[in-house]
């Protein structure tokens, strides 16, 4: 009964691997085939396998393929453009005949009556399990580890990347930022902070200067790339408020506080 | 006691598609799991067909092997994103004729 | 006789006595001085080739200034040392005259074993003396000759190699180490002959002469390898132990083989085409090496190897024959001729002729050939030298009809000539009368018709020499006076040329004491083995006397054809037959391209095109359907991993589809 609901939710969520573009998506759909997968073991007496497949499978496996995919980009979809000239076609004919000899096949062998593990996991799967494993695959066993060992090692050998040049100090650093100053005049001290002068202290509202323009170096790179800095000009009308009510001459043209209006964003619309 | 074999079967064929059809290595290798899955159905199924541990102890050892298979496969594809920039198939194809 | 007995086997055949080579090694005394023989030359010429062109300065200045003097003094010494030899040997028993030395183990493989071994018996004494003498004065005759060349001292290096090589040749206990020899006399033949390499004349008769020894050292190779299959040594003395009971089909092969090896080297038809070009060498190497001794190892080697021709008949009639054939043909070639050197040439083809001839007629002849081998290299060394006094005086033109009368221009030189032309055409009490008339008779007692032949020959020669020395030395131009030219001022040569002409002159005139009491023949019999005694079909004294009347009829017809007609300075151009075939060396060059140059060059020509055809276009046309084939199939590594993956599918599929094929069909 369990078999005859989940094949068809494992087979269904197989196909659905092959057709979504995100790889998000299917990493989602083979992780319901694993589980389902899991479950069929819990029903064939293998529920140690039950056990590994949801721990190792899903829960190991699966979530470092996710990690995997937010380190190279979620949305790396693919294109629905096949490159290669008849490969898809190829690939499905062959798939399907593959498949069909494979299911056939299948069909025409006479299976005898099923034994059953009843007698097998008489003193508990787990206990029987490592009997065996412990004994006539031990060598196997054993075998796997240094398997581990050498994957863990070429992992780390693979991921490492090496350093060309020394690390920079913090004097480096120091005589970095004067040399800068020294050769092209860039500002010596820390960046102004967002929000100065400005009627937000929000990180995305820039500084104003004193002439009321809005200081664009005081905003993250990051947001004004996104387009997602409140506009300083937009808020131009409270410095006219301000200084009507100090009194102040207006002594600057209401353009020059409007040059800064570069960067307006659709939220501000909204 | 068929069924579990023909599951396996069939879904050994979509992964097999899969590798042949998808472009993203990171299905590609997704959709190899999904054929060591069946795989790993059809020994457990056998193992209750023949009344004996030993299925199961192999799909035991198949999922240590696809573990570590998975662990270098991913660092491979993440040495070759950080280079090229893509983790396509395709665009990997310089070594040929 | 008897005293021999130990080293004398009985054959069966006619009561004829084939000795056995069995040297007595531990000889002592001056004996052990025996390599020394060979390595004094040696050394010279490893002086004067190897070590003085690795001089600097003064130094090599000085030793391309006396060079020649080391030569010659490292000949001299090996003579002096040869004579030393010859006395002790004398002092010896004639049962001990076999002196055997082993130097070291030459080489060893499987059941080869080849020693440097020397063996110094009474052929090899005779020889001793015949090369470093005849070589030694050739050496002082050579200080005057060369004197201008600016290679002089390169020239007496190689006259040292090439008498080291001789005596190498003469001196070695086997025959591997004769073939050392032999190809050693090539070598400095080649060398010698091509020594004046800037005239393409001398090359190419230096490359001919190379080639055509080649044929016959084919021949010497396989006759060892022969020698080795058969008998499983190479010594003389292995050898001609084990002679007596071989197959005498093997036996005549093998002779057929050392006669094929001595006609290269002895200029024997039908290789004898390079002796006429190998007058293109110097003067001193045209009588040192083509006269006196190198072009004689043939008729050596057929004397050393009396073993095998005595029981090969077959082989020692191919010897009569060539000899026969050779004797005349180059007498003839001899009677045409206007180059001094090569009329003289021919002659020595003529009288190696004659001493093959003897040789060919076994133990009756062998002494003969080697008296005649003996006397032979005084005349024609004493005439070698004697035409290059002439052309030393006549600005090195070799043409006899540029002389005349120069029998006052250069006396000694006329006299000495003399001599050596008395000796040659065997006037009788000269050394060529005894040794020639000695051939003449043996071969008339075994065959009359070669015996006639060889009387003719003896005519012919009496008719070239007296053409040659009339037109030389007498026959004056109209005026009395040469027909040389304005320039040529002919005069008489510095005495370092002319001493040695003096003593070869004597030798010349007194070679023929040898024959005193039948010395040579009792000295040789231990090495050529016992005659049994034939009757002439006519008493000697007869002999002697056709033979003297058929020689002054070839005096006489040349004293009337040449000597009482005016002599033209150019060859005249409507003669007969004979005389066009003789100036051509009886075509002996067209015939070699006839039959060897011509379809040896069609056949390689043939095979070059079949190789670059047939082989070469089965194998580049193979390579390029492969490599189209390839050009095409790579197109199907195409980079893309999962067409790779497709074809695994493909083949998986193929394998399930098998596999049910085998299971349920």
């Amino acid at each position: 009964m369990t078999f005859w609901i989940l094949a068809p939710l494992m087979v269904a969520a197989a196909l659905g691997i092959l057709v979504v573009r995100k790889a998000v998506h299917a990493a989602l759909l083979l992780a319901v085939v694993m589980i389902s997968l899991a479950f069929l073991y819990a029903v064939l007496d293998a529920p140690f396998l039950f056990a590994v497949q949801i721990i190792v499978y899903t829960g190991a496996i699966l979530m470092l393929f996710l990690f995997v995919m937010m380190l190279i980009g979620v949305d790396a979809s693919d294109s629905v453009v096949e490159t290669i000239r008849g490969q898809r076609a190829m690939a499905i004919v062959l798939g399907l005949v593959f498949g069909t000899v494979l299911v056939v096949g299948i069909g025409q062998v006479t299976f005898g009556a099923v034994v059953g593990l009843d007698e097998a996991n008489a003193g508990g799967n787990v206990p029987a399990i490592a009997n065996i494993l412990f004994s006539r695959y031990v060598f196997a066993f054993e075998a796997t580890s240094a398997l581990l060992i050498t994957a863990v090692l070429g992992a780390m050998v693979l991921a490492h990347r090496e350093r060309l040049t020394p690390k920079a100090t913090q004097a480096d650093l120091a005589a970095q930022r004067l040399r800068d100053y020294a050769d092209h005049g860039k500002h010596l001290g820390p960046l102004p902070s967002p929000g100065v002068y400005a009627r937000h202290n929000a990180v995305d509202t820039p500084a104003l200067l004193p002439d009321g323009t809005a200081a664009e170096s005081s905003v993250s790179r990051v947001l004004a790339a996104r387009g997602t800095v409140r506009s300083a000009p937009a808020r131009a009308e409270d410095i006219v408020d301000v200084r009507r009510q100090l009194g102040v001459p207006d002594s600057q043209p209401e353009s020059a506080g409007k040059s800064g209006a570069t960067a307006s964003t659709e939220e501000d619309e909204k | 006691m068929s069924q579990y074999v023909v599951l396996s079967a069939i879904l050994f064929t979509i992964g097999c598609v899969g590798v042949l059809t998808r472009r993203n290595a990171i299905v590609v290798f997704m959709c190899v799991e999904l054929m060591l899955n069946a795989s790993n159905l059809a020994f457990v199924a056998f193992a209750r067909q023949h009344g004996n541990l030993d299925g199961q102890i192999t799909a035991f050892f198949v999922m240590v092997v696809a573990a570590a298979e998975v662990v270098i496969g991913l660092a491979i594809i993440m040495t070759i994103f950080r280079t090229r920039r893509s983790a396509s198939v395709d665009d990997a194809s310089l070594l040929k004729y | 006789m008897n005293l021999l007995s130990h080293s004398v086997l009985l054959s069966a055949e006619g009561g004829t006595h084939i000795p056995v080579v069995a040297p007595d090694t531990g000889a002592g005394g001056v004996f052990d001085l025996l390599w020394l023989v060979i390595a004094l030359p040696l050394l010279g010429a490893v002086v004067l080739l190897a070590v003085a062109p690795l001089l600097q300065g003064s130094l090599k200045a000085s030793a391309d200034k006396h060079g020649h003097l080391v030569g010659t003094a490292a000949a001299l010494a090996s003579f002096v040392l040869s004579l030393v030899l010859f006395v002790a040997l004398l002092g010896r028993d004639a049962e001990s005259r076999q002196v055997g030395q082993h130097l070291w183990t030459w080489f060893e493989t499987g059941s080869l074993s080849v020693g440097m071994d020397l063996l110094y018996d009474q052929l090899a004494a005779l020889f001793l003396l015949l090369i470093t003498g005849v070589g030694s004065l050739i050496h002082v005759y050579a200080i005057g000759y060369m004197e201008h060349d600016p290679r002089r001292r390169r020239f007496f290096g190689y006259l040292n190699l090439f008498v080291a090589a001789m005596l190498t040749l003469i001196l070695s206990a086997n025959f591997v180490g004769l073939f050392l020899g032999w190809e050693g006399v090539g070598l400095a033949s080649y060398l010698l002959i091509g020594f004046w390499q800037h005239k393409h004349s001398a090359a190419a008769a230096a490359k001919k002469a190379f080639v055509i020894n080649r044929v016959g050292d084919i021949g010497l190779s396989l006759a060892i390898a022969l020698m080795f299959a058969t008998f499983g040594t190479t010594d003389f003395g292995g050898v001609s132990e084990l002679t007596g009971g071989a197959d005498q089909g093997t036996l005549n092969a093998l002779g057929l083989l050392l006669l094929l090896g001595a006609c290269g080297k002895s200029a024997q038809v039908p290789l004898q085409a390079w002796l006429l070009d190998a007058m293109e060498g110097p003067t001193p190497v045209s009588a040192l090496i083509h006269a006196a001794t190198m072009v004689t190892a043939g008729v050596y080697l057929v004397v050393r190897s009396n073993f095998v021709f005595e029981l090969a008949p077959v082989a020692q009639t191919a010897v009569v024959v060539v000899a026969t054939v050779t004797l005349l043909w180059g007498a003839i070639i001899g009677c045409a001729k206007d180059d001094i050197k090569k009329a003289l040439a021919g002659s020595t083809m003529s009288q190696i002729g004659y001493m093959m001839l003897a040789a060919g007629l076994g133990p009756v002849g062998y002494p003969f050939a080697i008296f005649h081998l003996l006397t032979h290299g005084f005349f024609k060394a004493n005439m070698f030298l004697g035409a290059g006094s002439v052309m030393h005086g006549m600005d090195d033109d070799v043409d006899m009809r540029h002389y005349g009368a120069l029998n006052k221009a250069m006396p000694v030189t006329f006299l000495t000539f003399a001599m050596g032309y008395l000796a040659i055409i065997g006037f009788p009490g000269f050394s060529g009368f005894w040794s020639k008339d000695r051939i003449i008779e043996s071969a008339l007692a075994d065959n009359l018709l070669v015996g006639v032949l060889a009387m003719l020959g003896a005519g012919i020669t009496g008719f070239y020499m007296t053409r040659l020395m009339l037109m030389t030395f007498f026959t004056p131009g109209p005026d009395g006076k040469g027909r040389w030219g304005k320039d040529v001022h002919p005069h008489e040569s510095p005495k370092v040329m002319t001493v040695p002409l003096m003593v070869l002159a004597a030798l010349s005139v007194l070679g023929g004491v040898l024959l005193v009491g039948d010395w040579i023949v009792t000295w040789l019999e231990p090495v050529t083995g016992t005659a049994e005694h034939h009757e002439p079909p006519l008493p000697a004294i007869v002999i002697t006397l056709l033979i003297t009347l058929v020689v002054a009829t070839g005096v006489a017809a040349a004293w009337f054809l040449v000597g009482r007609r005016e002599v033209s300075r150019e060859a005249p151009a409507d003669v007969s037959f004979a005389t066009r075939a003789a100036r051509a060396d009886l075509y002996g060059d067209a015939i070699n391209d006839a039959v060897v140059v011509g379809p040896g060059a069609s056949l390689v020509g043939g095979l070059t095109t079949f190789d670059r055809v047939g082989v070469d276009g089965t194998i580049e046309g193979g390579s390029a359907a492969m490599g189209g084939l390839s050009r095409t199939l790579r197109r199907l590594q195409n980079g893309f991993v999962r067409s790779y993956a497709l074809s695994l599918l493909a083949g998986a599929l193929l394998v399930v589809l098998a596999l049910l094929a085998v299971n349920l069909g």
